[in-house]
């Protein structure tokens, strides 16, 4: 008996694209490009698919665009039924130079040349370590507030309500940190678990990591709708593991 | 001098600028995406009442800013911090001889901070001393995302950035304003980092380093350098405008600011003519730590606000603030910022 895999059967659809778009992150803002409403268009032409992609400010840093841009094309290219991939960055200072090099294979580096000195590997590192900072610092706090006397040191996986357990899973799964329900949630950038002398800074540091990516956050989401009128109808809000301390506009 | 509810506050605004962003200086399309990137900004930030039209947005005028800064009495004095952007502006984005002009016209409310590149190179060096000695400068504003030729940008760390620091040194200038702002071009070369004011801090123990921006979106980082670093300082420029629309959010900057680096370190700026002073100013005197927030932040108390406003800036621009309005500088942060040797938690990283 064979396997059947329906999905293969229906063809390439918009739906499947933009699913497939679903899983590129911006690196800085740790969020969907799909959800910030990155993603301008898709158009899905048989076997073809263009999409074109906008970000908050002609300036935003080429780096971040570029991973963007080359996580959207790996995402969509894998894609069942996919032949041909266009991906474009729309109305950025650098949309000429990404838009070819994309088109051309040439990577980052290709790309840009002398600029780019490094290759985007420690830039994507760095933010995957930020984005699972951040994300113990939302369960802790979380936690906190609800029992303010708990021992934050003693805090396992498996002690935290299951949306913040399960976020803050998919963040260690990146970095590289166990996920196991004895896991202890806080520790330090290299994996290991703080003393009680230097616990407390340890969580005061996250927090002002889950201050700059929330800040940013904010920032850039406000910029696109700014820049783009009607962008807002293609944000998803934030998800409710994100913001422990509420933060929108006070009445 | 703004005065509520029977207090006086001694009001510095650390950053403005007088552009031109006029099509006419515009030299590429580059120059009409920065200005439109401010214009976004200042559309997406600001109070419905404040926001411009796009045409008055691309300059003001001497006439204009004195009256926008200074009206109402709302700010006692403001300094120059000019971005060159020479890449896309004719002339450049900032107007060195109209600011300065102005500055010399109403010594008693602006001063004038000039800027430089390390990649000017020797010539550069010579300028330098020509402008710090015509201009009596205290202080520079650099620009590391600039534009120069082939490079998009440079460090505070480049062998050559040593030598106009330490010219820096020897001419007075004694306060150092980096924009460390909003992830923006260029390239790796600078984009997201604050590690390089560490060095220069390090190296450069009789300057000041204002971080503009507070590194945002890199506030951490810029904490963690800041713990270790006493002369290092935080501007609020672009920060400061959350207050409006995200209040919980800068309720955050702020806590994280005052527990990392005290209420001596951290400088009001407008950014004028992203946003007008006065309202910020207001909101700032009236703004509060959200109750529900307590358990994190402690609430900022009327000394704090009139440092932060003012009084911090004005000790380091050396300026006349009366007598009765000073206040002593603060104890210590818990991360103890005067103290770098207390502060090595490098054990926490």
């Amino acid at each position: 008996m064979t396997a059947v895999l329906p999905d293969l059967d229906a063809g390439v659809t918009e739906q499947r694209v933009r699913a497939a778009l679903g899983t590129v992150v911006d690196p800085e803002l740790d969020e969907p490009i799909t959800d910030l409403g990155f993603v301008r268009s898709v158009a899905v032409d048989a076997g073809t698919v263009e999409v074109h992609l906008r970000l908050p400010t002609s300036f935003c840093a080429p780096n971040f665009a570029w991973l963007m841009v080359s996580d959207a094309s790996d995402a969509v290219s894998a894609v069942a039924g996919v032949a041909r991939v266009v991906v474009e960055l729309d109305d950025h200072s650098d949309s000429d130079l990404v838009n070819r090099g994309l088109a051309a294979g040439l990577g980052y580096r290709g790309t840009f040349g002398s600029e780019a000195e490094e290759s985007l590997d420690e830039l994507r590192a760095t933010f995957t370590r930020k984005a699972h900072t951040a994300a113990m610092e939302r369960a802790l706090t979380g936690l906190l507030r609800a029992d303010p006397s708990a021992d934050v040191r003693a805090v396992t996986l498996g002690d935290l309500p299951p949306d913040a357990a399960a976020a803050l899973r998919r963040r260690r799964a990146a970095v590289g940190l166990p996920v196991d329900d004895g896991a202890p949630v806080l520790v330090r950038d290299d994996g290991t678990r703080p003393g009680p002398a230097d616990a407390a800074l340890v969580l005061r540091r996250a927090r002002s990591v889950r201050i700059s990516v929330d800040g940013n956050a904010h920032f850039c989401r406000g910029l696109l709708t700014t820049r783009y009128p009607g962008s807002e109808a293609d944000q998803v809000p934030r998800p409710d593991d994100r913001p422990v301390l509420p933060l929108e506009v006070l009445p | 001098m703004y005065t509520k509810d029977g207090e006086q506050y001694y009001v510095v605004d650390a950053h403005i600028a007088l552009w031109d962003a006029r099509p006419e200086n515009q030299r590429n399309v580059h120059g009409r995406q920065f200005i439109d990137c401010f214009y976004d900004y200042h559309r997406n930030l600001s109070p419905e009442a404040e926001v411009w039209p796009y045409e008055e947005y691309l300059y003001q005028g001497g006439e204009r800013l004195m009256r926008d800064v200074f009206v109402d009495g709302i700010v006692d004095h403001a300094v120059f911090q000019p971005a060159r952007l020479a890449e896309f502006y004719h002339r450049g984005f900032g107007q060195t001889e109209e600011a300065f002009a102005l500055a010399r016209a109403h010594p008693d409310k602006l001063t004038y901070n000039h800027y430089w590149d390390p990649r000017d190179g020797e010539n550069g060096l010579d300028a330098l001393r020509a402008a710090a000695e015509r201009m009596q400068l205290k202080g520079v504003k650099l620009y590391t995302a600039d534009w120069h030729g082939e490079s998009r940008g440079w460090k505070l760390t480049d062998p050559m950035a040593s030598r106009y620091l330490e010219l820096s040194q020897e001419l007075g200038i004694r306060n150092v304003h980096v924009h460390k702002g909003p992830t923006i071009r260029p390239l790796d070369r600078d984009a997201f980092d604050v590690a390089d004011v560490d060095h220069a801090a390090t190296d450069f123990p009789d300057l000041t380093f204002v971080v503009e921006h507070c590194g945002l979106p890199r506030l951490e980082d810029f904490c963690w350098i800041a713990t270790q670093e006493p002369n290092v300082v935080a501007g609020l420029a672009v920060a400061i405008p959350f207050i409006h629309t995200r209040p919980r959010y800068f309720a955050q900057i702020m806590g994280e600011l005052l527990y990392w680096l005290g209420e001596d370190r951290i400088l009001f700026s407008s950014d004028y003519a992203l946003w007008t002073p006065k309202w910020l100013v207001e909101e700032f005197v009236d703004f509060q730590i959200p109750e529900d927030m307590s358990p994190e932040y402690a609430p900022i108390t009327v000394e704090q606000k009139k440092k932060v406003l003012g009084l911090n800036a004005a000790r380091l621009y050396d300026l006349p603030v009366p007598e009765h309005l000073r206040l002593p500088e603060a104890d210590e942060t818990e991360t103890g910022p005067r103290e770098p040797a207390a502060a090595d938690l490098a054990g926490a990283r």
